[in-house]
């Protein structure tokens, strides 16, 4: 029993991450109809932006909580800017190409992102400083560490965040009219290029918050972590059904959990290709995903 | 009593809440010219989606020549012997104007795989056939000295000509035509008129026809159907059709 | 007629081939040729099968597959488990050994066609349920199934597992690698040029409307699918038994996958000329800039990434779109070209 709770939380956790990246996929995919796949090496700009800024104000010397906000808010700017960035430069200009171009240059940024982000970072791992002193509360025969916690307490307060953003306010109502038609929204006096924006923008500050909550846990970084840690949250997505922002997070939570059982089996070795297995099954049988509705083409 | 080529028997399509074709029963026979007009959203196009099997019947049975074709696929319908053209032109935009016909013949090539990859003589032989009837049919509507054209790049009507030409190149017996006249001038949908009329003579094809261009449909059409939202209000030659008060009614809307 | 002409170019074909393989394992008089361009060359005759292979479902059928690595891998493996475990038996049923030229190629033909048999199977079995998916997701599904290949691979001892299948015995040559080049240009053009390259252009250009003028999609997209994929099976064989090359599973990833679409990307989707030129671009750029990919490591992929971008916001037909350049018979009756066929 407390070896189920334990996978438990530990699944909760890691699942809090995949939902915060998969948030972005789906929010983009929504609106452009594209899988952005340069979204999961945004997560690891994150990490690493809030390595430098963790560094910056010294925080393995005098661990903070505010310091740890700082770190967290910087990051997510930056990200932010880094994520419309990318769509200005390389996905705008192929808006109108086909959906096909558009994926190929998708993947050409993730390649970018990663590789570039080794010439420049250097392929080594870094570590990143403590932000917050490391404590583990036990309760009921369960260690629960502190990072964990956090962890699920920021993803859910974020996500919150984000349906109140947005249901509750206008540029929210723009981001959903977009998804639903763009040519339409565009009639309707929307601003879509800048809704477009404005959603890369809010995807790569929540990839963000997930890059530097996981540097809280793992503190091992390096410029390739994003890319399984970015494809397994695009499985969330999908299995949340694609375009559906609740189920970005239902999503996420689920293949953290399986992960995480998985691991605790003899069959750990297959885990990567867990998260593969269940994209392959939910586009078989249900591809419109959990919280989906399927669309059907006009003959 | 004549030969039935086509009969549907209380065919009814349900999208979810939304009944879009109810209870439809309808004779096609052998030779016939039969219009099917209704105003816009009454069913026609889906009417032509189930007859293809692109939809499945939520309810009903529909027969081609006998054999029961309910829940078929597309390809395997076209197999037995019907063919269609599309509301929206769908040409194939890789493909000149000939090879989009070339394609359609490709269902009765009787070449395998190897042969292909081979080069046999068969596949040689086979390949010269089927360029010579397509360049065939590309005379018949007018349309051979654009036979190495993209075939997108033609004026509408063209494309709609070759749309039909594309259908007749896979042997069909029956010829579904989804609004063919749409967007021609006058003079253009006199031409139509005589070339359907011409594919029923001399092709021996029963033809079945969309149609929003009344002077085509009554000028054409021997037998005319007329449903709205879904359902048969009328059937019958076109000069009762004219005169029927449900008809005029569903065209113009109630008192 | 056509069938004496076919034989003659063929047997000639072959001889020539089997001659220059001479001059390549014992040079003419005293010239030898330097060992590593022949490595440059051997690597750009298994990069010219895997991309016109992959130019077959990705450009003919327009199916955007990013798992080719993953038949390479299935094809590779299988060929390489068969020349391993069983090359002496099966040498010695016709008289001869591995060390022997004749053993050697003996083998070499059961290896390669296992690999072909079971990355078609590999093919079949990724495909019929993949094929059903539109553009994004198929992609998506096919670089899944070709991790989980991967990580399957990785898990087989008797192959070697994270080491790589190092026991692998070099029978690979320039005679095999240039002979499986030219049979996969000969194959694909063929298809292209037919009846069924037709086919394969509706289903790239309308499926549905494909589908009404009597094509079965699904089988066509299955059997380009599956022929692509033991194209693929087979580069795997050869290049997992060239010298010093073993297979292993960390190499035949999505990365591998990605160099394979950039060399067709490059050349022009759909273009057998271009898939040939973008394999030969790209197995010499790397070498090139090999020395300044060890000083940065990583440099290589953010110039294949940019390489990716800029064509896809600049040119994406790439340089030949889906036009043939060069010999006559590469370009006779094939599909009429619009410019800009990817746009």
């Amino acid at each position: 029993m407390d070896t189920v709770l334990q996978q438990l939380i530990n699944g909760l956790s890691l699942g809090a991450i995949y939902a915060l990246i998969a948030l972005g996929y789906t929010m983009v995919y929504g609106v452009l109809r594209l899988i952005n796949f340069a979204h999961g090496d945004v997560y690891m700009l994150g990490a690493f932006a809030g390595y430098f800024l963790a560094n910056a104000l010294d925080l393995d010397a005098s661990p903070s909580i505010a310091g740890a906000i700082v770190v967290t808010l910087g990051a997510m700017a930056i990200c932010g800017v880094i994520g419309v960035l990318i769509e200005r430069l390389a996905y705008r200009p192929v808006r109108h190409h086909s959906r096909l171009t558009a994926l190929i240059t998708a993947i050409g940024v993730s390649l970018l992102l990663e590789y570039g982000g080794q010439v420049v970072f250097g392929a080594n791992p870094r570590f990143f400083p403590q932000m917050i002193r490391a404590e583990v509360y036990s309760v009921g025969g369960v260690q629960i560490t502190n990072q964990n916690l956090l962890i699920i307490v920021v993803a859910i307060v974020v996500m919150f965040g984000l349906q109140f953003i947005v249901h509750r306010t206008r540029i929210g109502k723009a981001m959903r009219a977009t998804s639903f038609n763009l040519s339409v929204a565009k009639l309707m006096g929307i601003n879509t290029d800048y809704v477009i924006a404005f959603t890369f923008a809010l995807g790569s500050a929540l990839a963000a918050v997930g890059g530097v909550m996981v540097a809280l846990a793992i503190p091992r970084i390096d410029p390739l972590m994003g890319l399984m840690t970015g494809l397994k949250a695009f499985v969330a997505a999908v299995l949340g059904g694609i375009g559906n922002i609740p189920g970005a997070m239902i999503g996420g939570v689920l293949i953290g959990l399986l992960e995480t059982w998985l691991g605790a089996t003899a069959y750990s070795t297959y885990r990567d290709a867990a998260a593969f297995a269940v994209l392959i099954l939910i586009l078989l049988f249900r591809p419109a995903g959990i919280m989906g509705t399927a669309t059907v083409e006009k003959v | 009593m004549a030969d039935t080529v086509l009969e549907t028997r209380a065919v009814t399509k349900r999208f979810g809440g939304l009944t879009a074709v109810k209870t439809l029963t309808m004779q096609v026979e052998r030779g016939a010219l039969y219009g099917l007009i209704g105003p816009n959203g009454a069913g026609k196009t889906t009417v032509f989606n189930l007859l293809t099997g692109v939809y499945d019947p939520t309810d009903g049975d529909m027969l081609f020549q006998g054999a029961r074709i309910e829940g078929r696929k597309p390809h395997e319908i076209t197999r037995l012997g019907i063919a269609r053209t599309f509301q929206n032109i769908r040409l194939f935009p890789d493909l000149s104007v000939v090879e989009n016909v070339m394609a359609a013949r490709h269902l009765r090539s009787r070449q395998t795989f190897a042969d292909a990859v081979l080069g046999t003589s068969r596949h040689h032989h086979e390949e010269q056939e089927i360029r010579a009837r397509s360049m065939a049919l590309l005379e018949l509507f007018d349309l051979q000295r654009f036979a190495d054209e993209t075939a997108v790049s033609l004026p509408y009507g063209s494309q709609r000509r070759l749309e039909i030409a594309r259908a007749l190149a896979t042997d069909p017996q029956l010829l579904l035509l989804d609004e063919p006249a749409a967007g021609m001038n006058p003079q253009e949908a006199r031409d139509l008129m005589r070339v359907i009329r011409r594919l029923r003579d001399e092709f021996a094809l029963t033809i079945l026809l969309v149609e929003h261009n009344m002077k085509v449909v009554m000028g054409v059409c021997e037998t005319v159907h007329v449903i709205d939202y879904g359902e048969t209000i009328a059937i019958g030659p076109p000069a009762e059709i004219q005169k029927n008060p449900k008809v005029i009614e569903a065209y113009l809307g109630g008192a | 007629m056509r069938v004496t002409t076919k034989l003659l170019a063929t047997a000639a074909t072959i001889g020539l081939l089997l001659g220059l393989n001479y001059l390549f394992e014992h040079g003419f008089g005293d010239f030898r040729i330097n060992a590593y361009y022949a490595r440059i060359l051997n690597l750009i005759g298994i990069n010219i099968t895997l991309a016109v292979s992959l130019n077959l479902i990705n450009g003919l059928a327009g199916q955007f597959s990013i798992g080719h690595a993953g038949f390479m891998a299935v094809g590779g493996y299988s060929a390489t488990f068969v020349t391993v475990y069983y090359g002496s038996a099966i040498a010695g049923l016709f008289g001869s050994s591995l060390d022997e030229p004749a053993g050697a190629a003996v083998v070499m033909l059961v290896s390669l066609v296992t690999g072909a048999a079971a990355a078609a199977l590999a093919g079949l079995a990724v495909g019929i349920p993949s094929l059903r998916l539109r553009g994004d997701y198929l992609a998506i599904v096919t670089l899944g199934f070709s991790e989980i290949i991967r990580v399957i691979i990785l898990n087989i001892p008797a192959v070697g597992g994270a080491t790589g299948f190092t026991a692998a015995i070099p029978i690979t040559n320039f005679f095999w690698i240039f002979a499986v080049a030219i049979l996969t240009i000969v194959i694909v053009r063929n298809i292209a040029a037919s009846t069924f390259g037709r086919v394969l252009a509706t289903i790239r250009g309308d499926e549905i409307a494909a589908e009404a003028m009597g094509i079965s999609t699904t089988r066509y997209k299955v059997l380009a699918f599956v022929i692509s994929a033991a194209l693929a099976g087979v580069a795997g064989g050869l290049s997992g038994q060239l010298f010093a090359n073993p297979l292993n599973p960390q190499n035949l990833n999505f990365v591998r996958s990605i160099e394979i679409i950039v060399m067709i990307v490059i050349g022009g989707i759909g273009s057998i000329s271009g898939a040939v030129f973008g394999a030969t671009a790209l197995t010499i750029m790397p070498e090139a800039l090999r020395r300044l990919d060890q000083q940065f490591p990583g440099l290589r992929m953010v110039t294949y990434a940019l390489l990716l971008i800029l064509m896809m916001i600049f040119r994406p037909q790439g340089l030949f779109g889906r036009r043939e350049l060069g010999w006559a018979w590469l370009r006779r009756r094939g599909p009429a070209a619009p410019a800009a066929a990817i746009k």
